[in-house]
This record gives structure tokens, sequence and C-alpha cells, in this order.
């Protein structure tokens, strides 16, 4: 994460790491997109296989620093190169986080919707007393986010890939309960509106049903 | 050009120079920080704003905005001294208030700054911003906490020194200049990140705490650890020399200085020979001039002239390598050199043996081929020099030698003797590289000359370099690239055998009674005959000094005036900066004193007369700080035969960057550096 | 009130299938041949005659922009960059175009890409949309296997490829050279202009960067004319928008709507009406976090276009419209929004990477009121140092609010402030880390 600044040094790093055979897999595609010799353009998605490897292999989803020079070398970059982007960007986590990474959007839309409910709840439901902590059992990790783009919707609790909307204190702690029995509910609205209409159901595009 | 209005000044500017190159044209002096000249364009420090009518009316980076013909600038507008001032203020809410205990104070772009746009007190009443520091290794010291962030330095290590080590990580307030992984920097011209930095973040390590800016007396000297000569800056306080800068000189060094060249000033103080010393009874012992001389004119008494030699060493000046040699033709000596290395030469002509297209032609060249060179350890210079055609595009660089990482892409022919062969008889494919280019140039290291097949090698690039057409009359490409600051000089003053004369090998194992060793201490001492008198004349208890009979305290490259010849041929003059220690005189100075002791009178009181004779004996001695290009009609090549090829394959010259003469062996921060760079040097030495 | 028919973004809420078939059936994909077929230049002058001014936030025409692309190809390619790494807070419209109208932007790429001459187009989604991005990559993967992009697009005889690449959380990537420069997989730090994208872009070629709706909303201005979007809207602010209405409203929502409604109208109409009623109303931010916030008696009356929220010293923006009540403590929701801007300063330029935690600084002592009444007017000149001074606009846009703030809120300020002093507001104790 950006502004847990982390050095490379790191003792909880791991010293070695290689792409799996899913991950291999997957990189042609992605190296295909951009130019032949434009290949840095794919630092961003892969070090997001990186993640990806890393939430597969281990259950929590971050960038050892060994893996950047994996990228680094397989990219032709220079190492610092891919330190300054996996450190720039803040979904990509430098340290291990729990199994779900809680996200939690306190900007001023969500805050104006109760995202400080959201937040104690979380710490509530897990034990966290920070954000940046994981909890003890290793399933949580409470990170504070900016807006997650998904305002009319607030507050927002992004669990992983998934925005939990129109959340609230006890909304949140079902969730948490939820996911600590790995149960991992369908994301969306959580008061069971239709996405971004308002609550009740449409106003607007009432005739647009498509002929069919 | 462009015309462009400043402050009421019309200046003509090319078309595509920035507003504060405009700016500058007209006298007006812009604070920046971030911007460098030779880096590229950040933008990003924000104080080299200026106003220009008919833009929206906001100030505008004149550092990173282009004239255009007709612009009206004005660089002083309440506008304008409004936003710097804004701008002051932000670098310094975060920026420590430890001017008294920082390095740069006195010498700092922030501090100079802060008095023309600084206010009298801070406005920021919040918590200063804390920033852990990195360890770059043993040259460079970090204070992060002051560095604002201008990047320059992480433009410097990609862009210039050609190692992408130090980066930005993180962002916003958080982000921190370093290398994320904690790691010296592998880098011989790491030292100029701390002239680079405008502020006291990047000071050096050595030099923590030693002085102050206004305490130094500041002399103009020419760097001599090396065959550049970068133009230097000698800072002493006393009798010390404390620190050694970069001089500009576009020709040579442009503001840069090898690592070397800059910190083995600590080395100046270390081992140092300050008194005389005789060899009785098979121990030295201190002695006076006049028991020093009585001893050697007593050995010279009745020796013959074939029976005496002298070498000059890597670090000698011109002018006592005449009188040194003088002094030998009057003792009837024809036994001279100075290729302790034994590189093979021939000076009938100057170009066969100097660096014909100059250090600045490198730019205008257009492909390269290296024989038997590792210029990054040889000439760190040069090489950034050639990195920096590189960064220009379409230069293709081969090399014969074994691979090393040089901070540019080198094509790697091979290590043998025999890919040279396959260039010349064109069955290499890298022979058609450098027949297509315009401008190729060649440069023949002294690894592929200090061998016994070294004036084939010679020849043989030569003739390379006539057959790809490196040799025209408005194009010298062929190279030669020394390693030893004295010896061009050297060789304008044919410091080498006379017609019956010895070279260096001839005159160990007995070959000579006396040998005089001027500074010469990079061969085999032990080879030297057990009954050979040695007289060692030089400034650092070193190989020579530990093997003398009489040794007679010189000075230093530091501690005199004198002339010394770069690879190119350039003659460049260096001023005494402090003066020899304890007994110890300028070497110029001892060889008159001795000659009148012997009664053979060197015809120079003074090093003026000394100068008039240097210029005698070799026009180009007069010529001081000009280089002129030349081509080149005669293309004869230098004796040796080019068919003579060996079979060893090419050695670098340099093995050790940091320690090659005896100043920087006797530095504890070269001999550190050695220490901690010990791998790198083993990775690119294979 | 806009009717269904000149609505754009039929499926907006999702309520219809979102893949070809749907979008096909909504109009998409239509006689898009025939469209390329008009030639660049007249998709250009169409689009110019449109008045569409871009969606992203600046407002610039989107035909003029695209006009500064050169006329003929060179060896360097053109390219199509898609702007969305829509992160202003309050803004969520491109999402719901990603995820429920996905193949309006691939349409509307390849008739952009076309009208200036690029092959090749990038879409860059920022990395929290995960799902929607799936979406888009689904409707991309479907428009290449129908041939409607790919070699010989539409059987146009137009080779065009289409690319989605993820952000990673970096809301300056939404600046266009700074997005620019992480695509080329850089950090995203603005680039210092000129030269501007358009001679000098990706991988220095020439480029164009467009936000998701301007490009989106393109295939039914050109199936439709430029005289039906022009009629609709103001003068010089014509069309339909989407706007997301946020905060302190009974029924958050999207909802597109003509450029020029009445605030208020907007809000009681869709929002279901500011809780409490329009009386209970504090501020509206109304152009996403960057513009200032109105007070409710310029809210009483503003008109949501360009020109009209420019006049009244503040900014259409992203349209995203943010709803404060008077339960609202209006120097926290504007010092939350500084503490955003200071966790996305990229930390290039000194303004603003200094500026930045400065202002977020003082402004969380004024939630408190743990200052002194001059530092307001510190605080103000601050701004103002920041403003205008920076590389890009993220200085600008972490100024304003603190400006609108200050312009409108003074009193509220001093009274915490003399709150504070008075010892009647409880005294938290400072932040050791702050």
């Amino acid at each position: 994460m950006a502004d847990a600044h982390a050095d490379g040094d790191d003792l909880t790093q791991p010293t070695h790491f290689a792409f799996d055979a899913q991950s291999e897999a997957e990189i042609p595609g992605i190296l295909a997109k951009y130019p032949p010799a434009r290949q840095a353009s794919a630092v961003i998605p892969l070090l997001y296989v990186v993640q990806k490897q890393m939430q597969r292999t281990t259950a929590s989803r971050w960038v050892p620093r060994a893996a950047m020079d994996v990228v680094a070398a397989r990219l032709g970059m220079a190492p610092i190169r891919v330190y300054e982007v996996a450190t720039f960007y803040f979904m990509f986590n430098t340290r291990p986080v729990g199994k779900f990474h809680l996200q939690l959007c306190t900007t001023t839309p969500c805050w104006l919707r109760g995202s400080d409910e959201v937040v104690a709840a979380c710490k509530k439901a897990t034990g966290i007393t920070q954000f940046g902590e994981t909890s003890a059992d290793g399933m949580f990790t409470m990170t504070e986010v900016e807006c997650v783009g998904a305002c009319v919707n607030a507050p927002i609790l992004q669990v992983n890939d998934d925005f939990y909307e129109d959340m609230d204190a006890a909304l949140t702690l079902e969730l948490i309960e939820a996911l600590r029995r790995s149960e991992i509910p369908a994301p969306g609205s959580m008061i069971g509106r239709q996405t971004s209409a308002p609550v009740g159901g449409p106003t607007t595009l009432l005739d647009s049903t498509p002929a069919e | 050009m462009a015309k462009v209005t400043v402050d009421g000044i019309v200046v003509e500017v090319p078309n595509g120079s920035n507003v504060l190159q405009a700016c500058e044209a007209a006298g007006k002096e812009i604070p920046r920080f971030c911007y460098h000249e030779r880096l590229s364009v950040a933008g990003n420090c924000r104080m080299c704003l200026v106003e220009i009518e008919k833009a929206p009316p906001k100030p505008f980076a004149s550092c990173a905005y282009p004239v255009a013909d007709g612009m009206v600038v004005h660089t002083d507008s309440p506008m304008v001294r409004k936003a710097r001032r804004g701008v002051m203020e932000f670098l310094l809410i975060n920026h420590p208030l430890d001017c008294p205990i920082c390095d740069q104070g006195g010498e700092c772009d922030l501090q100079d700054q802060a008095v023309g746009y600084g206010g009298d007190s801070s406005r920021y009443t919040e918590n200063k911003r804390a920033v852990k520091d990195k360890n770059l290794g043993p040259l460079v010291k970090t204070v992060m906490t002051r560095c604002i962030q201008c990047t320059r330095c992480i433009r410097f290590a990609t862009e210039i020194a050609g190692v992408p080590e130090l980066g930005a990580t993180a962002r916003g307030e958080s982000m921190e200049v370093g290398t994320y992984v904690e790691k010296a920097l592998t880098s011989e011209l790491s030292g100029n990140l701390i002239d680079i930095c405008p502020v006291g973040a990047l000071t050096s390590k050595p030099y923590a705490f030693v002085a102050r800016p206004w305490e130094l007396k500041k002399t103009d000297g020419i760097d001599a650890l090396d065959a550049v000569g970068a133009n230097i800056r000698i800072d002493s306080r006393g009798p010390e020399v404390l620190r050694i800068l970069p001089r500009l000189n576009e020709d040579v060094n442009e503001e840069w200085l090898g690592d070397k060249s800059r910190f083995s000033v600590d080395g100046l103080k270390r081992r140092r020979l300050d008194a005389c010393w005789v060899r009785r009874d098979g121990k030295l012992h201190k002695a006076t001039w006049l028991e020093a001389f009585d001893a050697i004119a007593g050995k010279l008494h009745g020796l013959d002239g074939s029976r005496i030699g002298a070498v000059a060493g890597n670090l000698a000046d011109a002018e006592s390598m005449l009188a040194l040699k003088e002094l030998f033709s009057a003792l009837g000596s024809e036994n001279l050199d100075c290729r302790q290395d034994g590189a093979a030469t021939d000076v009938s002509r100057r170009d066969f043996y100097t660096f014909n297209t100059s250090i600045a032609g490198i730019e205008d060249a257009d492909a390269l081929l290296l024989i038997g060179s590792n210029p990054r350890h040889e000439a760190p210079l040069i090489n950034a020099r050639i990195r920096k055609r590189t960064q220009a595009g379409k230069f293709p660089v081969g090399a014969i030698g074994p691979a090393a990482e040089l901070t540019y892409p080198v094509e790697w022919l091979g290590d043998a003797p025999s890919v040279l062969a396959a260039l010349l008889d064109g069955s290499h494919p890298f022979a058609k590289v450098l027949a297509a280019a315009k401008k190729p140039m060649i440069v023949l290291g002294q690894g592929a000359l200090a061998r016994p097949d070294g004036l084939s090698v010679l020849a043989a690039a030569w003739k390379l370099a006539g057959v790809v057409g490196a040799l025209l009359p408005d194009w010298h490409g062929f190279n030669v690239l020394h390693t030893a600051a004295a010896r061009v000089g050297a060789l304008d003053l044919h410091f080498l055998p006379g017609p019956n004369g010895k070279p260096l090998p001839a005159m160990l194992g007995g070959g000579v009674d006396l040998l005089w060793l001027l500074g010469a201490d990079e061969f085999d001492t032990t080879k030297i005959g057990a009954n050979t008198f040695v007289v060692y004349q030089g400034h650092h208890g070193d190989a020579g000094a530990a093997r003398a009979d009489v040794i007679l305290p010189g000075a230093a490259y530091t501690e005199k005036n004198g002339t010394y010849v770069n690879t190119e041929g350039r003659v460049q003059r260096s001023l005494l900066a402090v003066y020899p220690p304890g007994e110890a005189r300028e070497d110029w100075k001892i060889l008159r004193a001795f000659s009148e002791r012997v009664g053979k009178t060197l015809p120079y009181d003074t090093i003026e007369a000394l100068r008039a004779r240097l210029e005698q004996v070799n026009p180009v001695f007069a010529r001081i700080d000009i280089l002129p290009r030349f081509g080149i009609s005669d293309t004869t090549g230098p004796s040796g035969d080019p068919a003579g090829l060996g079979a060893a394959p090419f050695v670098p010259a340099v093995r050790n960057y940091y320690q090659t003469d005896p100043i920087s062996r006797a530095s504890p921060t070269m001999a550190e550096c050695t220490a901690t760079y010990r791998t790198a040097l083993a990775v690119a030495a294979e | 009130m806009l009717s269904d028919k000149d609505r754009i973004f039929t499926n907006l809420y999702g309520l219809h299938d979102w893949g070809l078939a749907g979008a096909r059936a909504r109009g998409d994909w239509d006689g898009t041949a025939e469209i390329l077929a008009r030639g660049p230049d007249a998709i250009v002058e169409e689009m110019k005659a449109s008045g569409l001014r871009g969606r992203g936030g600046a407002g610039f025409p989107t035909g003029m922009k695209w006009s500064f692309m050169p006329k003929q190809e060179s060896e360097r390619p053109h390219y199509l960059v898609v702007n969305a790494d829509e992160s202003e807070p309050g803004t969520c419209k491109d999402r719901d175009i990603l995820r429920h109208d996905p193949h309006k932007l691939v349409e509307g790429c390849l008739i952009a890409s076309f009208a200036m001459r690029a092959h090749a187009c990038y879409i860059y989604v920022r990395g929290e949309f995960y799902n929607e991005a799936r979406h888009l990559q689904a409707a991309i993967d479907q428009a290449y296997e129908a041939g409607l992009i790919g070699k010989n697009a539409c059987g146009s005889g137009w080779d065009f490829d289409l690319y989605l690449h993820r952000g990673a959380g970096a809301y300056i990537c939404g600046e266009e050279t700074a997005l620019l420069e992480s695509l080329e997989g850089k950090k995203g730090m603005p680039r210092l202009k000129p030269p501007f994208p358009a001679a000098v872009g990706l991988y220095g070629c020439p480029t164009t960067v467009n936000n998701v709706e301007s490009i989106a909303v393109a295939p039914t201005i050109l199936r439709r004319g430029a005289a039906w979007f022009s009629a609709l809207g103001r003068p010089k602010n014509a069309g339909t928008k989407l706007f997301c209405i946020s905060g302190h409203v009974n029924k958050p929502c999207n909802v597109e709507e003509e450029l020029g409604i009445p605030l208020r109208e907007l809000i009681d109409t869709y929002a279901g009406g500011v809780r409490g009623g329009w009386d209970n109303l504090l501020a509206v931010i109304p152009g996403g976090a960057s513009v200032p916030v109105l007070p409710k008696s310029i809210c009483d009356t503003v008109l949501m276009d360009f020109d009209s929220l420019r006049d009244v010293r503040s900014g259409l923006g992203t349209a995203a419209v943010i709803v404060m009540d008077k339960s609202t403590d209006i120097i926290k929701a504007i010092a939350r929004l500084s503490q955003f801007y200071k966790h996305e300063s990229c930390g290039q330029c000194t303004p603003c990477r200094e500026g930045t935690g400065w202002m977020m600084r003082v402004m969380n002592r004024l939630v408190q009121g743990r200052a002194e009444p001059d530092e307001i007017d510190t605080l103000e000149q601050v701004t103002r140092q920041v403003e205008g001074h920076t590389i890009c606009a993220l200085g600008d846009a972490a100024a304003w609010p603190i400006q609108g703030l200050i312009r409108h809120f003074r009193p509220v300020i001093e009274e915490r402030i003399a709150q504070y002093k008075s010892g009647r507001v409880a005294r938290p104790m400072p932040l050791a880390a702050e």
C-alpha cells in the first residue's frame, strides 16, 4: 500500500517467487495487448497476476519484492521502476493481508451516508482496532480507501474485488459473519436495490423494455 | 531563432529552447531546483515560474515551456514573486531547519534561494515530515528528511550514470527517493549525485562535518588518477586538501568526476613520504637532502651511462619527466621508459598513441568498436560520454574483450584477437556495421597493447580503421585510451629508450646498476636486480619506495604546478593547492638540485624556464588547453605486423577501478569501495 | 423533463441484457458501417455540430478535441485512449456504462478511433471496477467475435483493435497525461504540457483521451443527428448528461437528464428530495469533489450545466451532485475531501505534494476548532499558492473545495474556533501521528 511505506528489505519477504502454470497461461495474452517495444505497459497487469497467484497459493493477495524482480526481468525493466509502480498504486499490497481484504470507503459521499458506522461495525466484528491491521485469526485486514466510485450506493464496503453497497452497521456485521463462515454473499446492493436506480425502483426508463 | 523579450531585454534564442534558457540569455537568473542542463526536464519544483504575456493568467514553469517568436516574459513581476514565495514556503514547511549541522550549508541552493524568496518566519505549525535515511554505499551520505523530491539524483543515475537504481517510491507526501532495496549504488560516477543534489539530502560521506565551504581555498587542478585529465577544483584548508570537486570543461569532463578522482583525497594524507631516507645495512634511515644526494652521487660515481636507467611513473608531470630525462642524458644514459605496463607504442606520429576523435568528438561518431578496453573502469568519464552518445540513438557499439556491463548496450564480439582479424578481412558481420558508418571510431585499450603482440594489435587496429573508413580528411576515428595521466606527456617527450637504450624489462634483473623511479610503482619491483641501487622519487610509500635504497620525497599532483597531457593529447596545467608535506619538494626542483650536486646542472631555475624548454622539445606543450581537431590525410600505419596477432584473449587493463595508483591505494575510502564493490568488480571482470 | 425516448443510456440500471444481443435490441451497432462510410471528417464535423462537451469534468468540446489529431497517418500510429478511471468522489456514472451498456462504449471507440484515424484504442478502467471490467471485456470479446471490431471492423475496411487496461488505485490517473504514463507502465505522474497528447501522447504518438460517457454517447449522436442532440439542454451546454445524486437525499441514484435542469428539480424529481425536505438543505457539491460547494441559497435556483455553475463560481465537473442536509458538519465534509486529495496527490510537484498535506492538517484542526481565527486567511492563501502553480489540475481540485467552504461558510468556521476556545466543545487529544 502506498502510504504504508515499506522498503523491500522487510523480513517477512519471501526470498523467491516464480509464476505458476496458471499465471504463465495468462501472461501471453496480457503481453499481446501492447506493442513489442512497449512491454513495460504490462507491469500493472503482471503485478495483478502476482497478487492473484499469491491469493491462490497463500490466501493473501500481495506482491512480494521477489515477485517485483521477476516482473522486472520478464518485462525488461529496471527493478526500481517496478518498485516505484508497486508502491505508487494503492491496490498493490506490499505486505501480506488477510484472506478478506476489507476496503472501507470513507470519502465524503460514503461518510455522509454513514461510513463511520460501517467502520465501527467492521472493527467490532473483526477485533481490529485501526486501519492497516490484520485480525488475529488472519482472516481480515481493514484498509481505509478513497472513493471507489459507487457513491449513489454509499456506503461501500469492498471485500477483495467485490463491492457491497448500501451498507449499514447491521449489514456489515452480517456480512463479516458470513465471510467468517467462508460464505461469500452476492455483491451489490445489500438492501435489494436495482443497482444505481432509486430505492423502490426506477422512475425513468420505464418504457424502455427492448422490443424483441 | 526566436526573438524573446525578457523584462524588456530582447534576446534571440534557438527554436526549441525553453523560456528559462531565454531568460538566462537575457542575463536574468531564474531560481531552480529540479532543472539541470544535462538532465531531462522534470518541471516538478515549480521554482522557476515566470509570467508570459498573452498566455493564460498564471505563472509558467520556465524550464518546461518552449519559447515562441515574439514571446514577452516577465521574471520579476508581482505574480512571479508571489508564486516563487509560495513555492519556497512549500519547500520549507517539511525541510528541517538543521542548516547549522548540514554539510550543504553555505553552498545550498535552497538556503540561497530562501534568502530571496523565503519568509522571515514559518506559518506552518504542524509536525514536519521525517524520512528514513538510505544506505547508498561508502561515498554518498543521505539525510533524506532534507530531500525536496526534485528527482535530479534519479535522473542522473538513470540518464547519465546509466545505473537505474534510484527511484521515488510511494506517492504524494510519502514519496521517498531511494533504492527501495538497500544497496550501494553501482556507479563510478556516484559522487556527482552530491553535486547535483540542490540540498543537503545527498552529501559526501567521507567529507561529513569536515569543513565549511567558506573556509576553503579553491585551486584549479587537473586530475591525475586516470588519463582523462578531468578538470578539478582542489579545496584545501591550511596544509590539507579536504575535497576535490569537478570543474566545468565541456570538452573533457563536462561537469562530472569519477569517484576515484573525487574520493581518493584521503589517500593524500596517508603513507606519505615526507623526508629523505637512505638504506644502510639493509634498513632505511631518515636522512637530510644532502645525505640522500650524497648517497646517490656516490653510487653514480664511476658508473657508465649504460648502467643507469630511469622509469617515469603514471602520475608524473611533464616538467619533472623532462628534467629527469635531461639529467639522464647528461649522465650519458638512454635507458628511459614510461611504460611500466609494457604497452606497445609507436611514437613516430602522435596520432598513433592519442585519442584522436577527442572526447567531445565521441558525440559526433556513429559507430564504435572497443578493443581490449573497459572504459567504465579505465576512464569512467569517457564511458559516460559514450553512454551519452548511445542515448542519442543509432550508435552501434561492438567490443572485443571479456564481456562487462558498460551501462549501455554493447555487442560483445568475443575476447580473442582472431575477432580483430575477422573484422579486418571482412568476415565478421560487425565489419559491415563499421563500414556502413560515416564516422566510425575504434578505441584501443591498454589491455590490447600491453602484451607481446601489442605492436601487431596496434597495427591491425589502425589498418581496420582505414578499412572501415575511420581515417578521413575530416574525421579521425583511431583512438588509444590510456589509463595513466603521465603517459601521453611522457610519449610526447620520448621518455623511451634511446637508440641504444634499454626498455624497462631490460633494466630489471640487473640490467642496470642504478634505477631511478619517478613515482613508478606499477610494475613488479621484485624483478629489480638484487644489486641494483634504486632511487625512489615520489610521494607515497608504495611498491617503489619499499624497494628503494634512497627515497627522495616528492609532491603529489595537488602539491605542484604541473603539466599533464591527457589521452586526447590535450595539454593542461594544474596548480599547486597545498605545499608538499615535511621535507618533500616539487619534483622538478629535486631533480634540478640533484643535477647541480653531480655537476650536470640543468639549465632552468624557474618553472617558466623549464616550460620554455618543454615547448622547445615538443611544440605541443605550447598549446595549453587547446586541442585542435584534425582529420588525417597520410594513412600510413604504425610499425608492426597486422598479421602477427597472438592467440591470448584480451584482458582489461584495470582490474579494480578504485585502486590503481599509490594515492588511491593509500585511501581508506577507496579501500572501503573495493570491499563494498568486490562482488560487482568480480562480475564485471568476468 | 427528459422523455425516455431521448435517453441514450436505456439500460442504465442494468434491467436488461448488457451483452451484444441486448445492446442490438436497444439499437446499438445499428448501421455502424454506414456511419463509418461518411468518412472521418464528416464524423468530426457532426460531433462538433452536436455541441457535445467532454463528460469527464473539464467540458472541452469533444468534436474540436478530435479535430486536433493529425489529418494524416504517419509512421507514428494514432491512438484513442478512453478514460474509465472514474474516481472523482461522488461520481459513479461511467461504472453504469461499463457494466450495463458496454457496447455503447465499444461502438463509440470504433467510431471515434476511425474518425481520428486510430487503429488501436485502450480503455483504461480504474482497478477497483473489477466486475465492471469483466463486463466490458466480455463485450469487447463479443464485438470481436461478431466482426464488429478487429480486422475490417463492421465490414468497413478499417482495422481496429480495442484493449482493456486496468489501473490499480490512483485517482491521479484520471488526469489524461498521468493516465498515459500509467498505461506506459510508469507511475501515474502527469506530464508537462506542451506537448499535448494530440502531438505526443501514448508511446510518443498522437493520442486523444476521452471520457467514457463522451465516447459512449457518440454513436447515438451520429445515428440521431447533431441537431437532435444540440436541441436538448441549453445553448453551449447541449444534450443529455448522466447525473449521480448522492448524500442526504431520500433516494440516491443515477439518472440521465438534460443539461440545464434546475438542481432542485433534479433532486426532487429523481432522488426523492432532500432528506427532511428542501428547507433542510445545507449545501450541495454540484459536480464532484473538486468543485466548490454551494450553499442552499444558490441551490434554490441554479441550473445544472457548465456555464450556469461556472457563473456561481462552481462547476458542473462530472455532474456528481453531493447533497448535504443541515445535520452535516460542513467543515468535516470538506476536510474529508482534503484528506482525499492529500492521499491522491502523486507527489511530483512541490505545491501539491506539500500543499495538500498542509491544507488537510489545517482543515482537520478546523473541524475541532483548534485554530486561531487568522488561520482561516492563511489557509485561504495556501489554497491560492497551490492553485494554478501545479503541473496538473489536482492542485486546483484540492484548493477549490476549501475556497468554496471559506467563501460560503466562514462564519461556521469562526464559530467553531470560538467554541473551541471557550471550551464548549470537547477537546479531543491531538493525534500523535497527525
